[in-house]
């Protein structure tokens, strides 16, 4: 291995240095920060956010972006949890007359109408070409009434254990199952993006979607994939939520989407399309939950922590440009 | 005081890792028109941006009016006499003509902009240069040529000494050139100095006095236009010699393979009918607007087809989208290399693959992805540091051979090439020319669309002329009909 290989090595994984870097000023500055409990706390904490910002960074590479996300977070949350009410709960279910349905039964149904949602703004976007920005705000807007209209607003408690467990349960009890499904999101994402047709054309349509379309491939189809898949991560981020916490709540998810773009900018995904790394896409997501930790551990003010997001998001975009300028 | 209004001496750029100028210069007179040559990545915008400030040189002199000069900004250089427009223009497509030739210096009277002065200053600017334009016109409903001579009067309105034109009619007609070749010269009558940059040879001979030559970032002569010629200057330019600008090999022409009857799509293409024949290359002469463009793109499934139907190898063939067509074996290279044609950000393995990407497999056969693009690169070849550079980092010409490595990839029975040669270097011209002249001799299929009449002339074996979005003729190679200026006038719409 030469110096220039190296060199590159580097500069394609830098954001992994900022990453190790604040790992190492954490453990020097606390005594909790390097232990594997916290490293887990860590992942735990980030895997939702995590697997939405695997799906929209396909968004964001495709020259768009999701905001509905969060929404959809609620809405899924709301109708898987509405459908895993321990049926001893009875009169009290949201659904006093449903029948006990599977668990599996509830987790399709969120899941579908989740993806549901994708597809519209797919097909609004791909057919009605308004921005990807106005489409997604307004299925950001309607999915969230319409959690609300479905739960009155009211949060739906008791969730079979069997539901709960979806979340909560260890796998060889230690690794949290939302850790595990984000590691299986993460390494979809990715290996769609690098091994099959539909990520290369992707990123062709980021980059300059004419000449794709010239190229021969379906713009709009794969348009309406993009979205759809984003919709499908949000949706099983909403499923683990309410599995996790107990409840399905028409309130969480609330500016989710803006976390996981975020992750997704921070970790070099570039708005102006054409340009994605899932594994910058993970550094992105871990740096902004190691931050997270981190000044938490430091006890720093949380409205503080708030700046120091904002500043190192707008640091990862700034950083990138001049480093793209420099190539010009 | 000099002769020379500007003398560049000994000016030296140097980029990390890079010389792209080695101590070059540059003397251009009062009044006159000098050509700077070479070709793509000699030197010469390099040059120029050093002159306007837009790149600051390592060493060397820049003396303007006798008096040494270094302007940090293009804005600075703009005040100081010194004014470039640029091969891409920059207009703002939403505001209007008058908006845009007056922006960031717009007229103010009471603390607002004075729309009538503005008004009134346009109107004569344009009475000047003896353009018709409205200048409440909105820019973006402009052609690109109009656009440019709106540039042109933009540059004139700051009355500069020395104006640079970079290949300023890589997209006018031969009427506007006409019409720019006046205002041309106008400008030197009033002693203005210009330096122009093309890489067409008869224009450069119809209104240039001078030329200075550059090769790979360094001054390489200087010619009075009276005493050379195109070929010694080719010659100083690549530094070799380039027998033939066009080398048309006759081949064996076999059955018809592809034939269109009665396309129709908006008011651009009117029930056009043509056929193609095994072997052959079939040119498309026109002017800019005739609908040549427009044609194939409705081919291709690009734009809406209203009417028509399109044959290939006998059978009827339904192509709605690109993809249909790509499927029937066809191939369409874009007139508009940056809008259709590169994905600029991506490597050029991924350009090369786009078109073809169904033939990798699940998962991508990423080996076979490289393997193909060094074949192509090898094949065209097609100069680059790496296949995993972003393409947008090739000059002109090289991007071109990828985007054709592209299309060969998918290996089409009819390669339609719309403007294949434009804005691209001498050398790399003719390698493109050979090729599509060796593609026909393997038996391909090939529509060749082009502006440039000697080119299209050139390389074709049969013309269709278009004008205003119908064929208005049909000139075969080897008859008493195949005249420039008969093909020119049924260019134009006149029966010859």
């Amino acid at each position: 291995m030469n110096l220039k290989t190296l060199k590159k090595a580097v500069g394609q994984n830098s954001i992994w240095l900022v990453l190790l870097a604040m790992c190492a000023v954490l453990t020097l500055s606390t005594r909790t920060f390097l232990t594997a409990q916290n490293f887990m706390n860590i992942l735990t904490t980030e895997s939702i956010i995590g697997i939405i910002a695997v799906g929209v960074m396909w968004c964001i590479l495709s020259k768009g972006i999701d905001l509905s996300p969060g929404s959809v977070v609620a809405l899924t949350s709301c109708i898987s949890a509405s459908l895993a009410q321990q049926y001893a709960y009875g009169a009290s279910r949201l659904f006093p007359n449903l029948p006990d349905l599977p668990v599996i039964a509830a987790v399709l149904a969120a899941l579908a109408a989740g993806t549901l949602i994708g597809v519209i703004n797919g097909l609004l976007i791909a057919y009605t070409r308004i921005p990807a920005f106005i489409a997604t705000l307004g299925t950001q807007l309607i999915a969230r009434a319409l959690a609300q209209l479905y739960t009155n607003a009211y949060p739906i408690p008791e969730l079979k254990p069997e539901f709960k467990s979806i979340a909560q349960y260890n796998l060889f009890g230690a690794i949290p199952m939302v850790v595990v499904l984000f590691i299986l999101f993460a390494a979809a994402s990715g290996y769609m993006l690098t091994q099959t047709r539909f990520g290369s054309s992707i990123y062709a349509i980021g980059g300059n979607d004419q000449a794709a379309r010239v190229a021969g491939i379906n713009v709009e189809k794969n348009l309406i994939k993009v979205y759809t898949w984003c919709a499908f991560c949000a949706a099983t981020g909403g499923i683990l939520l309410a599995a996790r916490s107990g409840a399905g709540n028409s309130s969480v998810g609330l500016n989710y989407e803006l976390d996981a773009i975020a992750a997704a900018t921070v970790g070099g995904t570039s708005h102006t399309g054409g340009v994605c790394r899932i594994s910058g896409v993970i550094a992105g997501i871990l740096i902004l939950g190691v931050l997270k930790n981190g000044m938490m551990l430091l006890k720093i003010s949380p409205y503080l922590q708030q700046v120091f997001k904002g500043m190192i998001i707008i640091a990862a975009v700034v950083f990138d440009m001049r480093k793209n300028a420099k190539k010009n | 005081m000099s002769e020379y209004v500007l003398e560049m001496d000994g000016i030296v750029k140097e980029f990390p890792g890079v010389r792209a100028l080695k101590g070059v210069q540059l003397h251009v007179r009062p009044g006159t028109a000098h050509a700077l040559m070479g070709e793509n990545g000699a030197g010469k915008s390099t040059l120029m941006k050093c002159l306007i400030g837009i790149y600051h040189r390592t060493s060397g002199s820049i003396r303007l009016k006798g008096k040494e000069v270094d302007f940090q900004t293009p804005n600075e250089a703009l005040h100081n006499g010194i004014s470039m427009i640029h091969q891409e223009l920059s207009p703002v497509p939403e505001r209007t003509v008058a908006q845009n030739v007056w922006l960031g210096r717009e007229p103010y009277k009471h603390g607002h902009i004075d729309h009538k002065r503005m008004q009134r200053d346009t109107v004569s600017l344009f009475q000047e240069m003896d353009l018709q334009i409205d200048p409440n016109e909105k820019m973006g409903n402009l052609t690109v040529a109009q656009m440019q001579m709106i540039e042109i009067c933009k540059a004139v309105s700051y009355h500069p000494d020395v104006m640079v034109l970079d290949e300023p009619t890589s997209s006018l007609t031969e009427g506007e050139v006409a019409h720019l070749f006046e205002i041309i010269r106008k400008l030197k009558k009033q002693g203005c100095a210009l330096i122009y940059i093309s890489h067409k040879m008869d224009e450069i001979f119809q209104i240039c006095d001078e030329m200075t030559t550059l090769r790979d970032g360094e001054y390489v002569g200087h010619d009075l236009a009276a005493e050379t010629n195109v070929d010694a200057l080719i010659t100083r330019m690549v530094g070799r010699e380039v027998s033939n600008l066009f080398p048309k090999v006759e081949c064996t022409i076999g059955e018809t393979v592809f034939r269109v009857e009665g396309l129709t799509s908006g008011k651009q293409v009117k029930n056009v009918s043509f056929e193609l024949k095994k072997g052959e290359i079939l040119g498309f002469a026109g002017l800019v607007g005739a609908g040549r463009t427009e044609t194939v793109e409705t081919i291709f499934g690009i734009r809406h087809r209203d009417a028509g139907r399109i044959f290939k190898d006998g059978q009827e063939i339904q192509i709605k989208t690109p993809e249909d067509a790509i499927r029937n074996r066809l191939a369409l290279l874009t007139e508009d290399r940056r809008g259709n044609g590169i994905v600029g950000i991506r490597s050029i393995v991924e350009n090369t693959v786009l078109a073809h990407l169904k033939a990798y497999g699940l998962p991508l056969n990423h080996k076979k992805m490289r393997a193909d693009t060094e074949h192509y690169v090898a094949a065209m070849n097609t100069k680059t540091p790496s296949i995993d550079q972003p393409i947008m980092y090739l000059s002109g010409g090289n991007q071109q051979k990828v985007l054709i490595g592209r299309w060969l990839l998918t290996d089409p029975d009819v390669l339609i090439v719309d403007e294949p040669t434009r804005g691209i270097d001498v050398g790399a011209k003719s390698e493109i020319h050979a090729l599509l002249t060796r593609l026909a001799g393997e038996g391909k299929a090939i529509v060749m669309i082009s502006s440039e009449l000697p080119e299209v002339m050139g390389m074709s074996d049969r013309i269709i002329a278009m004008y205003e979005g119908a064929v208005s003729g049909e000139v075969l190679r080897g008859t008493p009909e195949w005249d420039s200026e008969h093909i020119m006038a049924l260019c134009h719409g006149q029966k010859g």
